[in-house]
């Protein structure tokens, strides 16, 4: 359904991705590896609408969507988890998914995901729902954030750095929360800094080395050192 | 207690400012002149149509929220969020625009609005007498900030705006349209200065100068209250008001001078303002 072909993205003169092609198909969960500066970061966000690409380096079910604002691509149905988490802080936990749940439904986006129904699926969020987001411990933050995008209704949801400085167990706690997504028939992206979590996690894989992808494959029959080398380089 | 309801006046000068520097980061040099536009538009249509100034609200607060809807839209969406100069220096050149469009129109004359007995008659608080033009307007200050408040708190509309505030980057990523949402704030900003206006001009004779003078009692509200905070505002455009209105029983002529000095001491002594959270 998401179908990449052939994407550059700059960064002014700098060219951070180089005919970057890659397909996704619903319900099914690709996981981008990648050392810092390979690009995935820059690919999730070109998606994402906001980085200006070429029309149609980027399709939806064959329809041309690459370089539109990052409203027209919650319209189409595709949401991004910033890295970093990314809270509001002026606002408390329900209100940080209020804002998103409200602005995607003026778009055209609503559906099973709500506030209330997130509050319910994660019960340890919701007695802080008054709280500033961003009191919050990372792994609690980084729940919050994958819901702010899921109350926005995606079917294709990107993670960028999902675990990154989380405790193992908060990083098991927003795995379980993904794979309720994907059980959902949502397709997820991820970018995930541990190579076997990420083929663990996925049903394909790609590996990104200096913006160009170097190897891609299904996760089941992934090679370790094939990938870990790919990740490193040589 | 005069001085406090000059305060309000001055508060409902601020508020705009204070928005437009919390959500959207820059600083309208010309807010001043906007709101001698208001009184202008006010004195247009009380000549044209026969309506007193307060009623002429109906028309110049839908005129005025369109001005700066377009203003946005066509204009400052082009140079917000990019440097803090570039708005600077464009509403700096609207200032002038503005000040010479007024001259070249209206004339340099004064001119002021006639709210018939309003500007005269007086209430009797206790052994207080205060009239009952600056209670009207410090009634409809207080109006008007506790519903901005409310707008910014409680609805779908102001989430935006925080959110916006807060990271205008991520607030793209979760649907909301801040260029959309910026022409809506300017909208809502050009409303309240065409109220503020009109009771500027009911209150003062007006002339196509007067705005830098407007623009400067406004700033010093924000700055004193701290940048970002609404009430704060109007809490600073009350001591501006009050210290005014203090320094003239000192000397006439030195009430404004007053405003300033304190404005300096606090600049001073609590550079962030006096109810910032930082």
């Amino acid at each position: 359904m998401l179908c990449i072909d052939r994407l550059d993205a700059r960064y002014g003169l700098f060219q951070a991705l180089f005919e970057v092609s890659l397909d996704v198909v619903r319900g099914e969960t690709v996981a981008l590896i990648g050392s810092n500066g390979a690009g995935k970061s820059t690919l999730l966000r070109a998606i994402a609408g906001a980085i200006k690409v070429e029309k149609a380096s980027i399709k939806l079910d064959g329809r041309a969507i690459g370089g539109d604002p990052e409203h027209s691509q919650i319209a189409n149905g595709i949401a991004l988890v910033p890295e970093g988490r990314r809270l509001f802080s002026n606002l408390s936990v329900e209100e940080n998914l209020l804002v998103a749940e409200g602005a995607a439904r003026k778009i055209g986006r609503k559906g099973e995901w709500t506030t209330q129904r997130l509050f319910k699926e994660l019960p340890s969020l919701a007695p802080l729902r008054e709280r500033p987001a961003t009191s919050l411990s990372g792994g609690q933050q980084q729940l919050v954030a994958i819901a702010r995008s899921l109350v926005m209704n995606p079917h294709i949801l990107m993670c960028d750095e999902v675990s990154l400085g989380l405790s193992p167990v908060a990083v098991d706690g927003v795995y379980q929360l993904l794979r309720k997504v994907r059980d959902a028939g949502t397709a997820v992206v991820l970018v995930e800094q541990n190579v076997s979590r990420a083929l663990a996690e996925s049903d394909h894989y790609c590996c990104i080395q200096k913006g160009r992808i170097v190897l891609k494959g299904v996760s089941a029959n992934a090679e370790y050192g094939r990938v870990a080398h790919a990740y490193f380089g040589s | 207690m005069a001085g406090a309801l000059l305060g309000m006046l001055y508060a409902l000068f601020g508020l705009g400012l204070s928005l437009s520097l919390g959500v959207m980061r820059m600083i309208n040099i010309a807010h001043g002149d906007l709101i001698v536009l208001a009184a202008y538009l006010g004195s247009v249509c009380t000549v044209a149509l026969g309506l007193d100034p307060l009623t002429s609200l109906v028309v110049v607060i839908p005129a005025m929220f369109v001005i700066g809807w377009l203003l946005q839209t066509l204009l400052l969406n082009r140079v917000v969020g990019r440097d803090a100069m570039s708005p600077l220096l464009l509403t700096f050149g609207l200032s002038i625009v503005l000040q010479n469009l007024l001259q070249e129109i209206f004339s340099a004359d004064t001119r002021s609005l006639d709210a018939g007995t309003l500007s005269t008659q007086s209430l009797a608080i206790g052994s207080l007498s205060v009239g009952l033009l600056p209670v009207l307007i410090a009634a409809v200050s207080l109006v008007i900030y506790t519903l901005t408040f409310a707008l910014i708190r409680k609805t779908q509309w102001g989430r935006q705006a925080r959110a916006v505030a807060d990271d205008a980057e991520t607030s793209r990523l979760v649907g909301i349209d801040d260029r959309a949402l910026f022409a809506l704030m300017t909208g809502f900003i050009f409303a309240v200065i065409a109220v503020a206006g009109i009771f500027y001009g009911i209150r003062t004779p007006f002339s196509p100068s007067a705005g830098p003078e407007r623009l400067l009692f406004a700033f010093e509200a924000v700055v004193l209250g701290g940048l970002g905070s609404v009430w704060g505002t109007f809490l600073g455009g009350l001591i501006i008001g009050i210290v005014q209105v203090f320094g003239a029983q000192i000397h006439t002529g030195l009430g404004p001078f007053f405003g300033h000095l304190v404005f300096l001491v606090v600049l001073i002594a609590r550079p962030q303002g006096l109810f910032s959270k930082g």
